[in-house]
């Protein structure tokens, strides 16, 4: 194993700003959208922070009426476009899915390199929009309002037109990466889960992202050539524009779920040290919510006027993905069952999804259910039920797994004791947060609504006291982060003791990844990775004791 | 003559709404039929979802606290598939989803559309105010209806999409521009409620707000004789301002000088206006006109242009009144 970790890897063998900002380097593109999403989530952070103490009270406590509705449309948008969606996906999957295939880089790096291009003008784009009068449109868009405000949305839909690209070219490059570089003797049932993970992903974002990108050029063609699309004044439709919207927007969702999933499968394997329970099914059910979550965003629309035909199809649709996700949380759980379990911050942010997800995805039920729907629907329900899974699944997750790889990124160790006790922080803050807004919810408060009546205001005042907590906590998280880059340890290639192929190489990897090429075997074996305590991590016993198989295909496929 | 909406209408804030009244921990009280069916099935997701949500959590924190490190460093190796348990994880809660969409849907289709010889209300939506218009042409602010019968409302919206929702009655529906929507409800109590916005619909989207009045059918139609005929029996001053209140101008225009979405209506007439594109006018009986029919054609300088036209919603003896109570307002 590489032992001089500390002489040339990625991170130092260039310097100076053009070294990282025209990088093909997939580790340290992967890296800058890290660093980007942590940015633009405490943008957006701030933004929801403003939120709230503007509800803590009735009335007007800090803002007017429309700097509230641009505040809540832009926390929605830069944390879909700009923290969610690129996330896991392309922070974490830039840097971690070809360590996990034991591959040099992505099939494309300068494609690669665009697509963080493209992002970074889209995030820009964003930027210009809020300071050449701002959008008060909702993240959404709705049509005819989107058409019909004087705020910037044409910049604002040619920003999120951008980042879709890159989106896409992300998909785009996982979908070829998985197919052609794959090492020999890693089947498709030989990946690690995450790698299935990104692999649906991929697939949804290649597919859907376009639709999204008509929709928005659409609305800019309204809003400059007075095309009539969507505007009934000029003989267009529109609820044709949520149709187009839902139509990405609802596999959006799978794009930010999918790929949590993906996470928590290694985390719930590497620190419980065991093997994945029920690996195909996992694998299976991500395929199955990739191609569901085509054929479900009628969901959106059951109080839009929709005929009642298509909203029960809709319907029906949608209740089968739970099939899938109640798969995938029993094998998490079924996992741990004579584990070993290490309470590591990236097993508690694993276990704290558990609990999140449970109440985001089942009160999904709720908002499938034609007849609940119809009370629910554009409620504070719904803000709370999205925000359990958006972001107590999906943004635990994200901060989970990047923990999980940060002594692999830097080589170095975080302060495992106060990145448990914030996250846990987070965990808590989270809950006083949304809880009550489900509340708010089943007694009559809509969503959006500036103003509310007295009788919401202890609810919300809680809400605002765990959204103060929830910023504490991820400043901290953060904070202790950075800390470590400083004064932490110096990290082991392989600490955790995960058998995935990422942990063969050194922390921080060499700029090429692998000096050898590491050794294929089942990517949830982890008896083949012992403790050393000189190494104050763990190494691989020669495979070929356990499982000749293994070394006997690998030399003749060499 | 029933004027007693009218303080209440002119000095709008949501405390002094009614709001929805509660029952018990989650739901407002149950104003209508359908309400009961949204609860039974409400309280059935309640106990599903509760139970899968324990049963998982009881798990995890078991097997943290059982196989933790400490307790268990070596643990013994156990399998790490078993089909039996991933098939019979399979069809529970497939044939649990089953079930659930299956009692959603069964009300669903009830709720959806109105019985046949439903009275009906049009409902019409702009911003940022609500229209109701009787089948004998009375029109008026308020959604007021009879108890224990069939309502159907059948709406469209004058400019961006805006959604009524009644908590009490567990209905909601969105109305839309260019199209009608319909929903239905039969108030199974008589009693005031509040009729919300739930689409987002810009700047006041929060007070797009209408008062629901559920009456015996006695006073429903006492209510329906006293507010029949305004111009008739009034003077048209006098029913210029009961307009003014009806008609939700007093959503965006104060009578006592303070600014709202809209500039004040107090000594506008016969006022010199400055208007955004520098120009001024004198506001005579032509300028009203036009500021109801065409809203954004002069648009009073510090103000947006957001105002949508009320072209077909008032009748030209109700323009008169109306401008014959602007008169007065000073």
């Amino acid at each position: 194993m590489n032992t001089h970790a500390s002489s040339v890897n990625y991170l130092n063998h260039e310097t100076g700003f053009k070294s990282w900002f025209m990088t093909l380097d997939h580790k340290r593109l992967g890296l800058m959208y890290m660093w980007s999403t942590f940015a633009a989530m405490l943008l957006g952070g701030s933004f929801a922070l403003l939120l709230r103490f503007e509800l803590f009270s009735p009335g007007k406590d800090l803002v007017s009426k429309d700097v509230y509705n641009h505040l809540f449309t832009l926390h929605g948008a830069v944390m879909i476009f700009l923290v969610i969606i690129p996330s896991i996906p392309a922070a974490l999957g830039n840097f971690v899915l070809p360590l996990m295939l034991g591959a040099k880089d992505v099939a494309f790096p300068k494609i690669n390199r665009l697509s963080y291009h493209l992002y970074l003008i889209g995030a820009v784009l964003l930027v210009l929009a809020i300071l050449t009068g701002g959008l008060d449109t909702g993240w959404t868009f709705y049509t005819p309002y989107s058409t019909s405000t004087d705020t910037s949305v044409v910049i604002a839909v040619f920003g999120a037109f951008v980042i879709g690209f890159s989106s896409i070219f992300t998909g785009l490059n996982f979908i070829a990466t998985i197919h052609k570089m794959r090492p020999p003797g890693m089947t498709w049932f030989k990946m690690p889960l995450l790698c299935w993970a990104l692999y649906a992903t991929s697939v949804i974002q290649i597919l859907a992202t376009p639709v999204l990108g008509i929709a928005l050029l659409l609305i800019a063609a309204e809003r400059i050539m007075g095309v009539g699309i969507f505007d009934p004044a000029l003989g267009g439709d529109p609820v044709l524009f949520q149709h187009l919207f839902w139509f990405y927007s609802h596999p959006a969702v799978y794009v930010m779920i999918l790929p949590a999933m993906g996470v928590l499968s290694e985390l719930f394997s590497t620190y419980s040290r065991k093997h994945i329970f029920g690996y195909s099914f996992i694998a299976y059910s991500s395929i199955a919510i990739a191609i569901v979550s085509f054929i479900v965003w009628g969901h959106h629309l059951y109080v839009s006027g929709q005929s009642a035909l298509v909203s029960i199809i809709f319907s029906a649709l949608t209740y089968t993905v739970a099939i899938p996700s109640a798969i995938k949380v029993f094998n998490w759980v079924a996992t741990m069952y004579k584990g070993s379990i290490s309470f590591t911050t990236g097993m508690v942010s694993a276990m704290s999804v558990i609990w999140l997800f449970g109440i985001g995805g089942l009160t999904g039920l709720w908002m499938a259910n034609l007849s609940t729907d119809m009370h629910l629907h554009d409620t504070y329900f719904v803000v709370s039920h999205f925000h359990f899974v958006m972001v107590g699944s999906a943004l635990f997750s994200y901060l989970g797994g990047v923990h999980h790889w940060w002594p692999k990124m830097f080589g170095v160790m975080y302060d495992e004791a106060k990145g448990r006790f914030w996250t846990i922080v987070s965990f808590l803050g989270f809950n006083l947060t949304f809880l009550p807004q489900f509340l708010m919810g089943t007694r009559g408060m809509p969503r959006r609504y500036f103003d509310y009546h007295p009788q919401y205001e202890y609810l919300n005042k809680i809400s605002t006291i765990g959204a103060a907590m929830i910023g504490l906590a991820v400043f901290m998280i953060f904070w202790n982060l950075w800390r470590s880059l400083k004064t932490g340890k110096k990290a082991s290639p392989n600490p955790w003791g995960a058998a995935t192929l990422e942990w063969q190489c050194a922390s921080p990897p060499t700029p090429h990844n692998f000096d050898e090429a590491p050794a294929v075997g089942d990517p949830y074996d982890m008896s083949l990775i012992q403790f050393k305590s000189d190494e104050e991590g763990y190494l691989p016993i020669n495979p070929c004791e356990h499982d000749p198989l293994i070394c006997k295909v690998e030399s003749t496929e060499a | 003559m029933n004027l007693s909406f009218l303080p209440y209408l002119l000095t709008a804030t949501q405390q002094e709404r009614p709001e929805t009244t509660l029952d018990g921990f989650l739901f407002p009280v149950q104003g209508s039929e359908a309400a009961a069916q949204h609860d039974h099935v409400f309280m059935i997701l309640m106990y599903v979802a509760g139970f899968f949500f324990l049963l998982i959590n009881a798990a995890t924190v078991y097997f943290s606290i059982k196989y933790r490190k400490s307790k268990s460093p070596e643990p013994p190796k156990s399998s790490s598939h078993n089909n039996t348990l991933e098939i019979v994880w399979t069809i529970i809660p497939t044939v649990l989803v089953a079930w659930l969409f299956y009692i959603g849907m069964d009300g669903y289709v009830q709720r959806r559309y109105a019985p046949e010889g439903s009275y009906e209300i049009k409902v019409t939506g702009q911003k940022w105010s609500w229209n109701f218009t009787y089948p004998n042409g009375i029109q008026h602010n308020e959604l007021h209806a009879p108890m224990g019968e069939n309502v159907r409302l059948i709406m469209d919206s004058r400019d961006v999409i805006h959604s009524v929702w009644i908590p009490e009655f567990r209905i909601k529906m969105d109305v839309v521009p260019g199209r009608y929507t319909e929903t239905w409800f039969n108030a199974t109590r008589a009693g005031e409620y509040p009729l919300k916005c739930a689409e987002y619909c810009g700047t006041e989207h929060s007070s797009m707000y209408a008062k629901v009045v559920i009456h015996d059918r006695p006073e429903f139609d006492q209510w329906m004789l006293e507010n029949g005929n305004l111009l008739a029996d009034l003077s048209p001053v006098e029913a210029g301002e009961k307009l003014f209140s009806i008609k939700s101008c007093v959503a965006c225009h104060s009578t006592n000088g303070t600014p709202l979405v809209g500039p004040s209506m107090k000594n506008m007439f016969g006022s010199e206006r400055k208007f955004t594109d520098g120009t001024t006018a004198v506001a005579d009986e032509n300028y009203i006109r036009e500021s109801l029919l065409e809203p954004n054609a002069k648009v009073v300088e510090g103000f947006a242009p957001v105002m949508t036209t009320f072209q077909g919603l008032l009748k030209a003896e109700e323009m008169d009144a109306i401008i014959e109570y602007l008169k007065t307002v000073q």
